[in-house]
Protein backbone atom coordinates (compact mmCIF):
# COMPACT_ATOMS: atom_id res chain seq x y z
CA UNK A 1 0.00 0.00 0.00
CA UNK A 2 1.05 3.39 -0.71
CA UNK A 3 3.22 4.99 2.43
CA UNK A 4 0.87 8.03 2.45
CA UNK A 5 -2.66 5.86 2.40
CA UNK A 6 -1.49 3.29 5.03
CA UNK A 7 -0.49 6.38 7.30
CA UNK A 8 -3.90 7.85 6.43
CA UNK A 9 -5.48 4.34 7.48
CA UNK A 10 -3.81 4.37 10.91
CA UNK A 11 -5.02 8.24 11.57
CA UNK A 12 -6.67 10.79 9.60
CA UNK A 13 -6.19 13.04 11.97
CA UNK A 14 -2.53 14.03 11.33
CA UNK A 15 -1.68 17.62 9.84
CA UNK A 16 0.00 17.15 6.40
CA UNK A 17 3.20 18.62 8.01
CA UNK A 18 3.36 15.24 10.64
CA UNK A 19 2.06 13.43 7.13
CA UNK A 20 5.04 14.90 5.14
CA UNK A 21 7.94 14.27 7.77
CA UNK A 22 7.33 10.83 7.84
CA UNK A 23 7.58 9.98 4.08
CA UNK A 24 10.12 12.71 3.85
CA UNK A 25 7.55 14.54 1.68
CA UNK A 26 6.35 17.96 1.62
CA UNK A 27 3.29 19.58 2.98
CA UNK A 28 2.33 20.73 -0.31
CA UNK A 29 3.19 17.32 -2.36
CA UNK A 30 0.61 15.70 0.80
CA UNK A 31 -2.02 18.02 0.69
CA UNK A 32 -1.80 17.75 -3.88
CA UNK A 33 -2.16 14.18 -2.97
CA UNK A 34 -4.70 13.85 -0.98
CA UNK A 35 -7.13 16.24 -2.89
CA UNK A 36 -5.99 14.06 -5.80
CA UNK A 37 -7.65 11.10 -3.79
CA UNK A 38 -10.43 12.75 -3.02
CA UNK A 39 -11.15 13.94 -6.24
CA UNK A 40 -10.63 10.36 -7.76
CA UNK A 41 -12.66 8.96 -4.95
CA UNK A 42 -9.72 6.77 -3.43
CA UNK A 43 -10.27 8.77 -0.61
CA UNK A 44 -14.13 8.53 0.29
CA UNK A 45 -14.15 10.17 3.71
CA UNK A 46 -12.69 10.05 7.56
CA UNK A 47 -14.40 8.97 10.59
CA UNK A 48 -13.51 7.92 13.91
CA UNK A 49 -13.28 4.25 15.04
CA UNK A 50 -16.13 4.42 18.10
CA UNK A 51 -16.18 1.79 20.74
CA UNK A 52 -20.05 1.17 20.33
CA UNK A 53 -19.83 -0.34 23.87
CA UNK A 54 -18.56 3.63 24.94
CA UNK A 55 -20.49 5.53 22.70
CA UNK A 56 -23.60 5.89 25.08
CA UNK A 57 -26.09 4.72 23.10
CA UNK A 58 -27.64 1.66 22.11
CA UNK A 59 -28.44 0.77 18.81
CA UNK A 60 -28.12 -2.50 17.57
CA UNK A 61 -26.59 -3.91 14.44
CA UNK A 62 -27.48 -6.92 12.44
CA UNK A 63 -25.38 -8.87 10.09
CA UNK A 64 -27.32 -10.05 7.24
CA UNK A 65 -27.44 -13.07 5.03
CA UNK A 66 -29.08 -12.30 1.66
CA UNK A 67 -29.78 -14.57 -0.88
CA UNK A 68 -30.77 -13.16 -4.32
CA UNK A 69 -31.75 -13.97 -8.05
CA UNK A 70 -29.11 -12.89 -10.07
CA UNK A 71 -30.12 -10.75 -13.40
CA UNK A 72 -29.51 -11.61 -17.02
CA UNK A 73 -26.71 -8.97 -18.30
CA UNK A 74 -26.08 -7.69 -14.58
CA UNK A 75 -25.10 -10.35 -11.89
CA UNK A 76 -26.44 -9.05 -8.90
CA UNK A 77 -24.53 -5.55 -9.50
CA UNK A 78 -28.27 -3.64 -9.75
CA UNK A 79 -30.04 -5.75 -6.68
CA UNK A 80 -26.73 -5.04 -4.45
CA UNK A 81 -26.88 -1.26 -5.71
CA UNK A 82 -30.50 -0.90 -5.05
CA UNK A 83 -30.63 -2.50 -1.41
CA UNK A 84 -26.78 -0.52 -0.42
CA UNK A 85 -29.29 2.59 -0.82
CA UNK A 86 -31.18 2.19 2.12
CA UNK A 87 -29.50 4.39 4.45
CA UNK A 88 -29.76 1.74 7.48
CA UNK A 89 -28.13 -0.52 5.77
CA UNK A 90 -24.22 0.57 6.72
CA UNK A 91 -21.85 -1.83 4.66
CA UNK A 92 -22.92 -4.75 1.94
CA UNK A 93 -20.70 -7.16 0.25
CA UNK A 94 -20.97 -9.46 -2.59
CA UNK A 95 -19.94 -12.41 -1.43
CA UNK A 96 -18.49 -16.15 -2.44
CA UNK A 97 -20.20 -19.33 -0.38
CA UNK A 98 -24.02 -19.86 0.93
CA UNK A 99 -25.43 -16.50 0.35
CA UNK A 100 -24.80 -13.31 -2.02
CA UNK A 101 -25.32 -10.57 0.08
CA UNK A 102 -23.28 -9.78 3.13
CA UNK A 103 -25.14 -6.34 4.68
CA UNK A 104 -25.32 -4.52 7.93
CA UNK A 105 -27.88 -3.12 9.29
CA UNK A 106 -27.66 -0.88 12.15
CA UNK A 107 -31.09 0.61 13.77
CA UNK A 108 -32.54 2.12 17.09
CA UNK A 109 -33.52 -1.07 18.21
CA UNK A 110 -33.98 -4.65 17.66
CA UNK A 111 -37.56 -4.34 16.51
CA UNK A 112 -36.93 -1.34 13.96
CA UNK A 113 -33.79 -3.59 12.36
CA UNK A 114 -36.61 -6.54 12.65
CA UNK A 115 -38.80 -4.22 10.96
CA UNK A 116 -36.52 -3.52 8.30
CA UNK A 117 -35.86 -6.43 7.37
CA UNK A 118 -39.24 -8.26 6.84
CA UNK A 119 -41.23 -5.09 4.95
CA UNK A 120 -38.63 -2.92 2.93
CA UNK A 121 -35.61 -5.53 2.49
CA UNK A 122 -36.73 -9.00 2.07
CA UNK A 123 -39.78 -7.56 -0.32
CA UNK A 124 -37.56 -6.52 -2.66
CA UNK A 125 -38.20 -8.37 -5.75
CA UNK A 126 -35.09 -10.97 -6.52
CA UNK A 127 -34.27 -11.12 -2.70
CA UNK A 128 -34.93 -14.59 -2.05
CA UNK A 129 -34.47 -14.96 1.76
CA UNK A 130 -32.67 -13.43 4.65
CA UNK A 131 -30.86 -14.68 7.64
CA UNK A 132 -30.65 -11.92 10.50
CA UNK A 133 -27.50 -12.40 13.54
CA UNK A 134 -27.46 -9.32 15.98
CA UNK A 135 -24.36 -8.35 17.35
CA UNK A 136 -23.55 -9.21 20.81
CA UNK A 137 -20.28 -7.93 21.45
CA UNK A 138 -17.41 -5.83 19.08
CA UNK A 139 -14.40 -7.22 20.22
CA UNK A 140 -12.05 -5.74 16.57
CA UNK A 141 -12.99 -3.34 13.54
CA UNK A 142 -10.79 -2.44 10.98
CA UNK A 143 -8.06 -3.81 13.13
CA UNK A 144 -8.77 -1.43 16.26
CA UNK A 145 -9.24 -4.39 19.66
CA UNK A 146 -12.11 -2.97 21.25
CA UNK A 147 -12.73 -2.78 24.92
CA UNK A 148 -9.23 -3.68 26.37
CA UNK A 149 -6.42 -1.62 27.52
CA UNK A 150 -2.77 -3.22 27.35
CA UNK A 151 -1.89 -3.64 30.69
CA UNK A 152 1.68 -3.54 29.45
CA UNK A 153 4.16 -1.07 30.66
CA UNK A 154 7.46 -0.25 29.46
CA UNK A 155 9.90 0.71 32.34
CA UNK A 156 10.69 4.88 31.24
CA UNK A 157 14.39 4.30 30.71
CA UNK A 158 16.26 1.35 29.59
CA UNK A 159 19.14 0.81 28.12
CA UNK B 1 31.62 -6.04 58.52
CA UNK B 2 33.09 -3.99 56.18
CA UNK B 3 31.29 -5.35 53.00
CA UNK B 4 33.06 -3.23 50.31
CA UNK B 5 36.17 -4.47 51.05
CA UNK B 6 34.77 -7.93 50.75
CA UNK B 7 34.26 -7.44 46.96
CA UNK B 8 35.80 -8.07 44.17
CA UNK B 9 38.49 -5.05 43.40
CA UNK B 10 37.33 -5.59 39.48
CA UNK B 11 33.77 -5.06 40.27
CA UNK B 12 34.56 -1.86 42.41
CA UNK B 13 36.07 -0.35 39.11
CA UNK B 14 33.33 -0.50 37.40
CA UNK B 15 30.82 2.85 37.56
CA UNK B 16 27.53 2.52 38.10
CA UNK B 17 25.85 2.61 35.22
CA UNK B 18 24.82 6.59 34.00
CA UNK B 19 21.31 4.66 32.56
CA UNK B 20 20.65 4.05 36.05
CA UNK B 21 21.24 7.43 37.29
CA UNK B 22 19.18 8.37 34.39
CA UNK B 23 16.10 6.41 34.84
CA UNK B 24 15.64 7.49 39.45
CA UNK B 25 15.23 10.11 38.28
CA UNK B 26 12.61 9.63 35.57
CA UNK B 27 10.84 7.37 37.66
CA UNK B 28 7.92 7.99 39.99
CA UNK B 29 7.27 11.39 37.74
CA UNK B 30 3.87 11.13 36.03
CA UNK B 31 2.73 12.04 32.67
CA UNK B 32 6.36 12.16 31.32
CA UNK B 33 7.09 10.82 27.71
CA UNK B 34 9.67 8.86 27.59
CA UNK B 35 11.96 8.69 24.51
CA UNK B 36 14.42 7.00 26.94
CA UNK B 37 13.35 3.17 26.00
CA UNK B 38 15.22 0.98 24.29
CA UNK B 39 13.03 -1.16 23.63
CA UNK B 40 10.38 -2.10 20.54
CA UNK B 41 7.08 0.19 21.57
CA UNK B 42 5.07 -3.00 19.62
CA UNK B 43 3.64 -6.23 22.05
CA UNK B 44 5.13 -9.17 20.51
CA UNK B 45 3.08 -9.79 17.20
CA UNK B 46 0.08 -12.10 18.44
CA UNK B 47 1.28 -15.40 16.23
CA UNK B 48 4.74 -15.79 18.35
CA UNK B 49 2.45 -15.17 21.68
CA UNK B 50 0.36 -17.43 20.95
CA UNK B 51 2.75 -20.14 19.60
CA UNK B 52 4.02 -18.92 23.72
CA UNK B 53 0.82 -19.73 24.74
CA UNK B 54 0.31 -23.10 22.83
CA UNK B 55 3.70 -24.30 24.12
CA UNK B 56 2.91 -23.95 27.54
CA UNK B 57 -0.71 -25.97 26.84
CA UNK B 58 1.10 -28.55 25.27
CA UNK B 59 3.32 -28.93 28.61
CA UNK B 60 6.64 -28.42 27.00
CA UNK B 61 8.21 -26.87 30.10
CA UNK B 62 11.26 -28.79 30.17
CA UNK B 63 15.18 -28.35 29.72
CA UNK B 64 16.20 -28.00 26.29
CA UNK B 65 20.16 -28.88 25.29
CA UNK B 66 22.46 -27.11 27.03
CA UNK B 67 23.34 -25.63 22.81
CA UNK B 68 19.50 -25.19 22.70
CA UNK B 69 16.44 -27.21 20.63
CA UNK B 70 17.69 -28.48 17.51
CA UNK B 71 14.30 -27.92 15.60
CA UNK B 72 15.02 -23.72 16.70
CA UNK B 73 19.18 -23.58 15.79
CA UNK B 74 18.18 -25.45 12.40
CA UNK B 75 16.01 -22.46 12.00
CA UNK B 76 18.53 -20.25 13.15
CA UNK B 77 20.97 -21.27 10.66
CA UNK B 78 18.71 -21.24 7.81
CA UNK B 79 17.78 -17.63 8.37
CA UNK B 80 21.37 -16.54 9.19
CA UNK B 81 22.24 -18.40 5.90
CA UNK B 82 19.17 -16.46 4.55
CA UNK B 83 19.30 -13.13 5.96
CA UNK B 84 23.56 -12.26 6.71
CA UNK B 85 24.28 -14.83 3.79
CA UNK B 86 26.77 -16.93 6.13
CA UNK B 87 26.41 -20.95 6.87
CA UNK B 88 26.83 -22.09 10.20
CA UNK B 89 26.25 -25.99 11.04
CA UNK B 90 22.94 -26.12 13.12
CA UNK B 91 24.36 -29.39 15.13
CA UNK B 92 27.83 -27.13 16.59
CA UNK B 93 28.36 -23.70 15.49
CA UNK B 94 24.97 -22.03 16.54
CA UNK B 95 24.50 -21.55 20.72
CA UNK B 96 21.22 -20.09 22.13
CA UNK B 97 21.40 -18.30 24.85
CA UNK B 98 19.51 -15.59 27.38
CA UNK B 99 19.66 -12.43 25.11
CA UNK B 100 22.52 -11.39 23.23
CA UNK B 101 23.95 -10.01 26.17
CA UNK B 102 24.64 -13.31 27.81
CA UNK B 103 26.27 -14.36 24.50
CA UNK B 104 28.21 -11.38 24.64
CA UNK B 105 29.28 -11.97 28.37
CA UNK B 106 30.33 -15.74 27.21
CA UNK B 107 31.84 -14.97 24.24
CA UNK B 108 34.55 -12.49 26.31
CA UNK B 109 34.87 -14.69 29.23
CA UNK B 110 35.79 -17.75 26.70
CA UNK B 111 38.07 -15.61 24.98
CA UNK B 112 39.92 -13.45 27.49
CA UNK B 113 42.79 -13.82 29.46
CA UNK B 114 43.89 -10.62 32.06
CA UNK B 115 45.13 -8.26 30.87
CA UNK B 116 43.63 -8.53 26.99
CA UNK B 117 42.66 -5.75 25.33
CA UNK B 118 39.31 -5.30 23.67
CA UNK B 119 38.47 -3.01 21.09
CA UNK B 120 35.12 -1.26 20.72
CA UNK B 121 33.90 1.85 19.09
CA UNK B 122 31.79 4.24 21.36
CA UNK B 123 29.33 5.91 22.11
CA UNK B 124 28.27 2.30 22.50
CA UNK B 125 25.71 -0.02 24.05
CA UNK B 126 26.04 0.55 28.32
CA UNK B 127 27.32 -3.68 28.58
CA UNK B 128 30.47 -3.03 26.51
CA UNK B 129 32.87 -1.60 28.84
CA UNK B 130 31.60 -3.48 32.01
CA UNK B 131 31.61 -6.85 29.99
CA UNK B 132 34.94 -7.03 29.17
CA UNK B 133 36.07 -5.27 32.93
CA UNK B 134 34.08 -8.04 34.69
CA UNK B 135 36.00 -10.76 32.10
CA UNK B 136 39.25 -9.53 33.68
CA UNK B 137 40.11 -7.45 29.93
CA UNK B 138 40.99 -4.27 29.60
CA UNK B 139 38.31 -2.02 27.52
CA UNK B 140 39.75 0.05 24.66
CA UNK B 141 37.51 2.42 23.34
CA UNK B 142 37.85 4.45 20.31
CA UNK B 143 35.60 7.36 19.47
CA UNK B 144 33.70 7.81 16.76
CA UNK B 145 32.13 10.82 15.52
CA UNK B 146 28.64 12.54 14.13
CA UNK B 147 31.38 13.59 10.81
CA UNK B 148 31.89 10.12 9.86
CA UNK B 149 28.60 9.06 10.78
CA UNK B 150 29.79 7.13 13.91
CA UNK B 151 31.15 4.36 11.84
CA UNK B 152 34.44 2.81 12.87
CA UNK B 153 37.13 4.45 11.01
CA UNK B 154 39.52 1.73 10.37
CA UNK B 155 42.63 3.95 10.36
CA UNK B 156 41.15 5.01 14.28
CA UNK B 157 40.98 0.90 14.43
CA UNK B 158 44.05 0.55 13.49
CA UNK B 159 45.47 3.69 15.97
CA UNK B 160 44.31 1.62 18.70
CA UNK B 161 45.72 -1.44 18.05
CA UNK B 162 48.31 -2.78 19.92
CA UNK B 163 49.93 -6.40 20.95
CA UNK B 164 47.29 -7.09 23.63
CA UNK B 165 44.31 -6.85 21.63
CA UNK B 166 42.85 -10.04 21.05
CA UNK B 167 39.16 -8.62 19.75
CA UNK B 168 37.46 -5.67 18.45
CA UNK B 169 33.53 -5.65 19.51
CA UNK B 170 31.23 -4.02 16.41
CA UNK B 171 27.89 -2.94 16.78
CA UNK B 172 26.32 -1.95 13.53
CA UNK B 173 23.57 -0.78 13.41
CA UNK B 174 24.76 0.84 16.49
CA UNK B 175 22.59 1.74 20.01
CA UNK B 176 22.86 4.27 21.04
CA UNK B 177 23.99 6.29 17.64
CA UNK B 178 21.58 4.49 14.84
CA UNK B 179 25.04 4.26 12.43
CA UNK B 180 25.38 1.38 10.43
CA UNK B 181 29.48 1.05 8.97
CA UNK B 182 29.71 1.35 5.09
CA UNK B 183 31.30 -2.17 3.13
CA UNK B 184 33.95 -0.33 2.69
CA UNK B 185 35.03 0.44 6.33
CA UNK B 186 34.15 -3.19 6.96
CA UNK B 187 36.44 -3.89 4.70
CA UNK B 188 38.61 -2.16 6.10
CA UNK B 189 38.24 -3.49 9.70
CA UNK B 190 38.22 -6.86 8.53
CA UNK B 191 41.55 -6.33 7.07
CA UNK B 192 43.44 -5.36 10.11
CA UNK B 193 41.53 -7.83 12.34
CA UNK B 194 43.44 -10.64 9.85
CA UNK B 195 46.41 -8.70 9.83
CA UNK B 196 46.79 -8.40 13.81
CA UNK B 197 44.87 -12.27 14.00
CA UNK B 198 42.05 -10.72 16.10
CA UNK B 199 38.36 -12.16 17.39
CA UNK B 200 35.47 -10.03 16.02
CA UNK B 201 32.48 -9.75 18.49
CA UNK B 202 29.87 -8.66 16.01
CA UNK B 203 26.67 -7.54 18.02
CA UNK B 204 24.04 -7.42 15.24
CA UNK B 205 20.50 -7.41 17.23
CA UNK B 206 19.63 -4.30 14.97
CA UNK B 207 20.41 -6.04 11.50
CA UNK B 208 16.94 -5.95 10.38
CA UNK B 209 15.75 -2.70 11.11
CA UNK B 210 17.98 -1.14 8.22
CA UNK B 211 16.26 2.35 6.67
CA UNK B 212 16.51 3.43 2.97
CA UNK B 213 16.68 0.54 1.25
CA UNK B 214 19.89 -0.73 2.71
CA UNK B 215 20.98 -3.90 3.02
CA UNK B 216 22.28 -5.20 6.24
CA UNK B 217 26.26 -6.52 5.53
CA UNK B 218 27.75 -8.73 8.48
CA UNK B 219 31.47 -8.82 8.65
CA UNK B 220 31.36 -12.67 9.01
CA UNK B 221 30.67 -12.43 5.20
CA UNK B 222 34.24 -10.94 4.50
CA UNK B 223 36.92 -12.30 2.98
CA UNK B 224 38.75 -14.45 5.87
CA UNK B 225 36.48 -12.81 8.54
CA UNK B 226 33.76 -16.11 9.37
CA UNK B 227 36.60 -18.23 10.92
CA UNK B 228 37.32 -15.41 13.61
CA UNK B 229 33.55 -13.99 14.34
CA UNK B 230 31.47 -14.31 16.13
CA UNK B 231 27.73 -12.85 15.01
CA UNK B 232 25.70 -12.39 18.21
CA UNK B 233 21.61 -11.92 16.92
CA UNK B 234 18.44 -11.96 18.57
CA UNK B 235 14.87 -11.69 18.78
CA UNK B 236 14.53 -8.40 21.12
CA UNK B 237 14.70 -5.76 18.63
CA UNK B 238 12.90 -6.68 15.29
CA UNK B 239 10.58 -9.17 16.68
CA UNK B 240 9.41 -6.57 19.85
CA UNK B 241 10.57 -9.80 21.63
CA UNK B 242 12.49 -7.96 24.62
CA UNK B 243 11.26 -9.70 27.65
CA UNK B 244 11.65 -13.23 26.34
CA UNK B 245 15.29 -13.21 26.50
CA UNK B 246 16.36 -14.60 23.63
CA UNK B 247 19.07 -14.58 21.24
CA UNK B 248 21.95 -16.55 19.72
CA UNK B 249 25.90 -16.89 18.66
CA UNK B 250 27.08 -17.86 15.65
CA UNK B 251 30.75 -19.22 15.49
CA UNK B 252 33.36 -21.43 14.29
CA UNK B 253 32.65 -24.41 16.20
CA UNK B 254 35.65 -24.47 18.97
CA UNK B 255 34.71 -21.12 20.38
CA UNK B 256 31.02 -22.07 20.56
CA UNK B 257 32.27 -25.24 22.98
CA UNK B 258 34.19 -22.90 24.94
CA UNK B 259 31.33 -20.58 25.30
CA UNK B 260 28.61 -23.36 25.82
CA UNK B 261 31.30 -24.88 28.92
CA UNK B 262 30.38 -22.06 30.32
CA UNK B 263 26.70 -21.26 29.42
CA UNK B 264 25.70 -24.75 30.61
CA UNK B 265 26.98 -24.22 34.16
CA UNK B 266 25.94 -20.54 34.72
CA UNK B 267 22.46 -20.70 32.94
CA UNK B 268 21.87 -24.26 31.81
CA UNK B 269 19.63 -23.58 28.74
CA UNK B 270 17.61 -20.42 27.30
CA UNK B 271 13.73 -20.52 28.86
CA UNK B 272 12.06 -23.20 26.43
CA UNK B 273 8.77 -21.03 26.05
CA UNK B 274 11.06 -18.47 24.77
CA UNK B 275 12.77 -20.83 22.36
CA UNK B 276 9.05 -22.33 21.29
CA UNK B 277 7.98 -18.44 20.15
CA UNK B 278 11.61 -17.79 18.47
CA UNK B 279 10.27 -20.67 16.17
CA UNK B 280 7.25 -19.45 15.40
CA UNK B 281 9.47 -15.69 14.94
CA UNK B 282 11.53 -17.58 12.44
CA UNK B 283 8.73 -19.45 10.72
CA UNK B 284 7.15 -15.99 9.89
CA UNK B 285 10.34 -13.76 9.63
CA UNK B 286 9.87 -10.62 7.17
CA UNK B 287 6.62 -10.31 7.21
CA UNK B 288 5.99 -10.51 10.79
CA UNK B 289 8.39 -7.46 11.14
CA UNK B 290 7.77 -5.21 8.16
CA UNK B 291 4.90 -3.46 9.50
CA UNK B 292 6.68 -2.28 12.68
CA UNK B 293 10.29 -1.56 10.64
CA UNK B 294 8.07 0.59 8.51
CA UNK B 295 7.02 2.70 11.36
CA UNK B 296 10.16 2.80 12.69
CA UNK B 297 11.24 4.35 8.99
CA UNK B 298 8.27 7.03 9.80
CA UNK B 299 9.29 7.99 12.39
CA UNK B 300 12.95 8.33 12.17
CA UNK B 301 12.00 10.64 9.38
CA UNK B 302 9.79 12.31 11.24
CA UNK B 303 12.34 13.16 14.12
CA UNK B 304 15.31 13.69 12.35
CA UNK B 305 13.10 16.26 10.28
CA UNK B 306 11.75 17.69 13.52
CA UNK B 307 15.01 18.24 15.22
CA UNK B 308 17.27 19.63 12.14
CA UNK B 309 14.17 21.94 11.52
CA UNK B 310 14.40 23.36 14.77
CA UNK B 311 17.93 23.82 14.70
CA UNK B 312 19.43 21.00 16.28
CA UNK B 313 21.61 19.13 14.18
CA UNK B 314 20.80 15.61 14.11
CA UNK B 315 22.35 13.31 11.43
CA UNK B 316 20.31 10.80 9.48
CA UNK B 317 20.96 7.42 11.12
CA UNK B 318 20.57 4.05 8.73
CA UNK B 319 19.35 1.97 11.26
CA UNK B 320 17.76 0.94 15.00
CA UNK B 321 15.31 3.05 16.49
CA UNK B 322 17.58 6.11 18.09
CA UNK B 323 18.71 9.43 16.52
CA UNK B 324 21.21 11.38 18.40
CA UNK B 325 21.37 14.93 18.10
CA UNK B 326 23.92 17.39 18.74
CA UNK B 327 23.24 19.67 21.28
CA UNK B 328 26.34 21.35 22.01
CA UNK B 329 25.40 24.48 20.73
CA UNK B 330 23.43 25.01 23.75
CA UNK B 331 26.62 24.88 25.69
CA UNK B 332 25.24 22.56 28.25
CA UNK B 333 26.57 19.27 29.05
CA UNK B 334 24.46 16.16 28.26
CA UNK B 335 23.36 15.83 31.54
CA UNK B 336 21.79 19.32 32.06
CA UNK B 337 20.38 19.60 28.65
CA UNK B 338 18.20 15.98 29.34
CA UNK B 339 17.53 17.40 33.27
CA UNK B 340 16.21 20.84 31.84
CA UNK B 341 13.91 19.11 29.41
CA UNK B 342 12.69 16.70 31.90
CA UNK B 343 12.29 19.78 34.27
CA UNK B 344 10.89 22.00 32.08
CA UNK B 345 8.96 19.68 29.80
CA UNK B 346 8.30 16.08 31.22
CA UNK B 347 10.35 14.58 28.29
CA UNK B 348 12.80 12.22 28.61
CA UNK B 349 15.86 11.83 26.74
CA UNK B 350 18.89 9.92 27.71
CA UNK B 351 22.04 11.95 28.21
CA UNK B 352 24.85 11.24 25.50
CA UNK B 353 27.59 10.46 28.07
CA UNK B 354 25.77 7.52 29.44
CA UNK B 355 27.05 5.80 26.09
CA UNK B 356 30.70 7.16 26.84
CA UNK B 357 32.74 9.75 26.89
CA UNK B 358 32.46 10.60 23.42
CA UNK B 359 28.41 10.74 23.70
CA UNK B 360 28.74 13.66 25.63
CA UNK B 361 27.15 16.86 23.68
CA UNK B 362 24.60 14.35 22.42
CA UNK B 363 21.36 13.06 23.29
CA UNK B 364 19.84 9.69 22.62
CA UNK B 365 16.22 9.74 21.29
CA UNK B 366 14.72 6.66 20.83
CA UNK B 367 11.85 6.28 18.41
CA UNK B 368 10.20 3.49 19.62
CA UNK B 369 7.70 5.24 20.57
CA UNK B 370 3.57 6.27 19.27
CA UNK B 371 3.74 9.25 16.39
CA UNK B 372 1.65 10.97 19.29
CA UNK B 373 4.23 11.37 21.64
CA UNK B 374 6.91 11.57 19.25
CA UNK B 375 4.85 15.21 18.34
CA UNK B 376 4.27 15.80 21.33
CA UNK B 377 7.92 15.57 22.69
CA UNK B 378 9.40 17.31 19.44
CA UNK B 379 6.88 20.42 20.29
CA UNK B 380 7.99 20.62 24.36
CA UNK B 381 11.72 20.40 22.58
CA UNK B 382 10.77 22.95 20.50
CA UNK B 383 9.62 25.24 23.66
CA UNK B 384 12.61 23.89 25.99
CA UNK B 385 15.48 25.17 23.28
CA UNK B 386 13.65 28.62 22.77
CA UNK B 387 14.04 28.68 26.78
CA UNK B 388 18.17 28.13 26.39
CA UNK B 389 19.23 30.58 23.76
Amino acid sequence: MNQLLDLLRRNARQSNADLAAQISSSEEAVASQIAAWEEDGTIRGYRAMIDPALDGDDDVTAFIEVKLTPERGGGFDRLARRISRFEQITSCYLISGGYDLLVMVEGKDLLSVAAFVSEKLSTIEGVISTATHFRLKSYKEKGFIFGENSGASRLPVTP
Amino acid sequence: MDIDSKLATHLQTIPRSGIRDFFELVIGRDDVISLGVGEPDFATPWSIREAAIYSLEKGETSYTSNLGLLSLRVKISEYVDDFFHVSYDAHSEVLITVGVSEALDLALRALLNPGDEVIYHEPCYVSYSPSIVMAHGVAVPVATTKEDGFSLKPNALAAAITSKTKIVMLNFPTNPTGAVASKEDLEGIAKLCVEHDLIVLSDEIYSELRYDEQEHVSIATLPGMRDRTILLHGFSKAFAMTGFRLGYACAPAPLIEAMMKIHQYGILCAPITSQAAALEALSGGHDLYAPMKNEYHQRRDFLVGRLNGMGIDCHCPGGAFYVFPDIRRFGLSSKDFALGLLEAEQVAAVPGDAFGKSGEGFLRCCYATGMDDLKAAMDAMERYIGTLS
